[in-house]
């Protein structure tokens, strides 16, 4: 196997396609493990991994966990409500903190953008961007193309809308560049408010409605409207005319493609921007897009950790 | 073959829409506009010769006051009001109470219009709920029930972080924002225009600044946005000149100015006359001349009545506690006519400002005499005098009540139907 050539992972803008790809095809060899009965090999037996989430999140954190541990890594969890930064810690104080107790990777999700990269310059850990501010979550991304393959074979040629929040949202950042890296068309739909300026840059084609962004699209991908927003902030007057004109409804789901598969990051809110009879139905593959976290985060903690292909 | 229900006969038919200007005859069929030519066709006929011909007037700006205020109108009588001043198609101001905020609210005007209105009726909304320029109004779903633009006219929106939301919201349903430009820190509740009158007559004033600051603004927030952008009733020459510049960058804004702007400086409040009170004020002959030279040069796009109806009760008052606007749809043609008697506009460009330029602006499709259009059409005629002293508006509120104008509307059709004639 090629040596995976960063020693971090900050974003999905530092890799390559094949870096992409190589990522997936290990995620799918570790999904494996999973489906066994004993469900942990000793990989990274020896390795120690602090997910350092400054920022609430139980799926992230728990699928870090859960990667680690089945690779036999040991797994120390630190979130914000009992880290040091509350008592005044600096960031750059906590991480070498952390250094001084020699672990090999450190996982963290930050409320400040760049966050990952101010650590990273100051540790010998990996550091593995778990989320930061509304920048990158790029393992959300890479999630979200294993899962894509799966169902559709392939994320080359793809057409995949993302519609919602996307100016507050690293997901739809990373999203973007990974899906445009592996060759797919990928279109955004939101209300003006919502669509950062020059967001087209990235490589994405940016629909004012959401109609037409969904109308024969092979993936839709709906973002989540984040809890202070939900009273709109200035951003659109209601959840009623938000979920009108920019939820996916069973009246909006009529636009879908037969075979287009819906996702969603989750946590979601149903009935706003995703009917629960789309989000549990057959189209839906969110809970596999869970199944598939897992899959990646022991992917790149192999790759940046170190282990031993032998085992 | 159809039988013409209506023909005007021998009238010079002008459509600024096409570029059409003869004597000729116009012809209506089952409400629209079938031919224009010479017939023999028997049917009503209206013997034009003398006259001119035109799509009916677009109005962008009026005030019906229905719901909540129709001791000073109601949409039935501003309605025949402005079919009496030539106009077929008027949009109506959000600044009714309750406001026009919501869908329930459009979808109530556009029923009264529909039952009680003789002329087309397209409500504009609220940029914001109540009109307080605190959150975003629910323009989609008004959008839907028919609005055509959103605007808090009768105030502007203060806070620049709302604006920007709201062209950058309104821009998502292809709407136009309509702003009432009008820094109120720098107006500090000024009643007429500051300058040499306001000085003298001891009134408090707001210096034109106030518009023109707002505008210059809202143009940035256009360059960050890409949003469709109008000013109501400029009044200023450095608006003029701030527009001028937008349109030469190429942004997509558009302007009205109003015919009272057009004619009457602040010299009017002299005397304390409340029916000279109105928003923006009137300003100063150098504001008009260049509120002209907008005109000739398609900086302004369109002229708009802004018709604000008061009862004498809002009127016959201290000039400070008088409520601000007049009555302008009787007046608007006449008014305007003294723009071809001083060479500012042709014939053909004031007409093209009264009909097709407004109607692209909210994207009306209306203003044009175009075969298969509704045979929305108005007969004017240039020469006859008329003291304006009746009106079907409920309210009187204007500083040319009294006085004979020279311009009349002889005839105003909308989908066939006379609903105007001069002799009633």
């Amino acid at each position: 196997m090629t040596p995976f050539a960063h020693r971090h992972l900050l974003g999905i803008a530092d890799l390559s396609a094949n870096e992409i790809v190589q990522i997936l095809d290990l995620s799918d060899t570790f999904l494996e493990i999973s489906e066994r009965a004993i469900k942990k090999v000793p990989t990274l037996r020896g390795k120690t991994v602090i997910n350092l989430f400054l920022e609430a999140s139980t799926r992230t954190r728990t699928s870090f966990e859960i990667a680690a541990k089945r690779l036999s890594a040991d797994a120390v969890n630190i979130s914000g409500s009992t880290s040091s930064t509350t008592k005044g810690e600096t960031l750059l104080d906590t991480a070498r903190n952390l250094q001084a107790m020699r672990p090999d990777v450190i996982v963290l999700r930050h409320t400040a953008s760049g966050a990952p990269h101010f650590i990273a310059a100051h540790v010998d850990a990996a550091v593995i961007n778990a989320g930061d501010g509304t920048h990158e979550h790029p393992t959300q991304a890479l999630l979200d193309c294993a899962t894509i393959r799966k169902h559709k074979g392939r994320v080359d040629g793809l057409t995949i809308a993302i519609c919602g929040d996307i100016a507050h949202s690293r997901v739809a950042r990373s999203d973007v560049l990974a899906l445009g890296k592996l060759g797919a068309k990928v279109r955004l739909a939101a209300p003006r408010t919502m669509l950062p300026i020059g967001i087209e840059t990235l490589g994405a084609e940016v629909y004012d409605r959401m109609e037409p962004a969904i109308e024969g699209a092979d993936v839709v991908m709906m973002l989540r409207i984040q809890k202070e927003r939900l009273d709109g902030a200035g951003l659109f007057p209601n959840t009623r005319e938000y979920s009108r004109y920019f939820g996916l409804g069973l009246r909006m789901a009529t636009h879908l493609k037969p075979d287009a598969i819906l996702m969603h990051p989750g946590p979601i809110n149903r009935g706003i921007e995703l009917d629960p009879a789309l989000a549990d139905g057959t189209r839906s593959v969110i809970l596999d897009q869970v199944t598939h976290g897992v899959g990646v985060r022991m992917a790149l903690l192999y790759l940046l950790a170190g282990g031993s292909a032998e085992n | 073959m159809a039988f013409p229900t209506l023909v005007l006969r021998g009238g010079r038919v002008i459509d600024p829409s096409r570029k059409l200007d003869e004597i000729s005859d116009l012809v209506i069929v089952d409400g629209k506009i079938a031919s224009i030519g010479a017939t023999k066709a028997t049917a009503e006929v209206i013997d034009c010769s003398g006259k001119i011909v035109a799509p009916g007037f677009v109005d962008l700006h009026v005030h019906l006051r229905e719901p909540g205020h129709e001791y000073k109108e109601d949409i039935a009588s501003g309605a025949r009001a402005a079919a009496a001043g030539g106009f077929t198609t008027i949009c109506c101001m959000p600044n009714t109470e309750p406001p026009n905020d919501n869908r329930a609210v459009t979808e109530l005007i556009v029923r009264r219009a529909r039952e009680a209105a003789c002329v087309n009726v397209r409500p504009v909304g609220a940029i914001s709920k109540g009109l307080k320029g605190e959150s975003l109004a629910e323009m989609g779903e008004m959008k839907d029930a028919g609005i055509v633009a959103v605007s808090d006219d009768g105030k502007p929106v203060m806070n620049g972080a709302l604006m920007r939301r709201a062209l950058e919201y309104a821009r998502t349903f292809g709407l136009p924002v309509v702003q009432h430009a009008e820094d109120l820190d720098l107006a500090q509740g000024g009643l007429m225009n500051e300058g040499a009158v306001s000085t003298r007559i001891g009134l408090r004033g707001q210096p034109s600044a106030a518009e023109s600051t707002m505008v210059a603004r809202d143009l940035e927030l256009v360059a960050l946005t890409g949003a469709r952008y109008h000013v109501a009733h400029i009044s200023t020459a450095a608006s003029v000149r701030l527009l001028r510049e937008a349109k030469a960058r190429k942004l997509p804004v558009t302007c009205e100015v109003t015919p009272h702007h057009l004619t009457l400086t602040d010299a009017a409040c002299a005397h304390y006359d409340t029916h000279a009170k109105c928003a923006p004020p009137l300003r100063t002959t150098d504001d008009i001349a260049a509120l002209k030279a907008g005109l000739a040069d398609g900086t302004i796009d369109c002229i708009a009545t802004d018709h604000a109806p008061h009862s004498s009760q809002d009127k016959a008052v201290e000039f400070a506690e008088a409520s601000f606007g007049m009555i302008g749809l009787e007046t608007a043609f006449a008014l305007c006519l003294r723009l071809l008697d001083e060479g500012v506009l042709s014939l053909s460009a004031l007409l093209g400002k009264l009909t097709y330029a407004p109607a692209r602006v909210f994207e009306l499709g209306a203003g044009t005499l175009a075969i298969g259009a509704p045979a929305d059409v108005v007969v004017l005629d240039l020469t006859q005098e008329r003291t304006f002293s009746r009106s079907h508006s409920k309210s009187r509120n204007s500083p040319f009540w009294g006085q004979t104008l020279r311009g009349a509307v002889a005839y105003t059709v909308v989908g066939g139907n006379i609903v105007h004639r001069e002799s009633e």
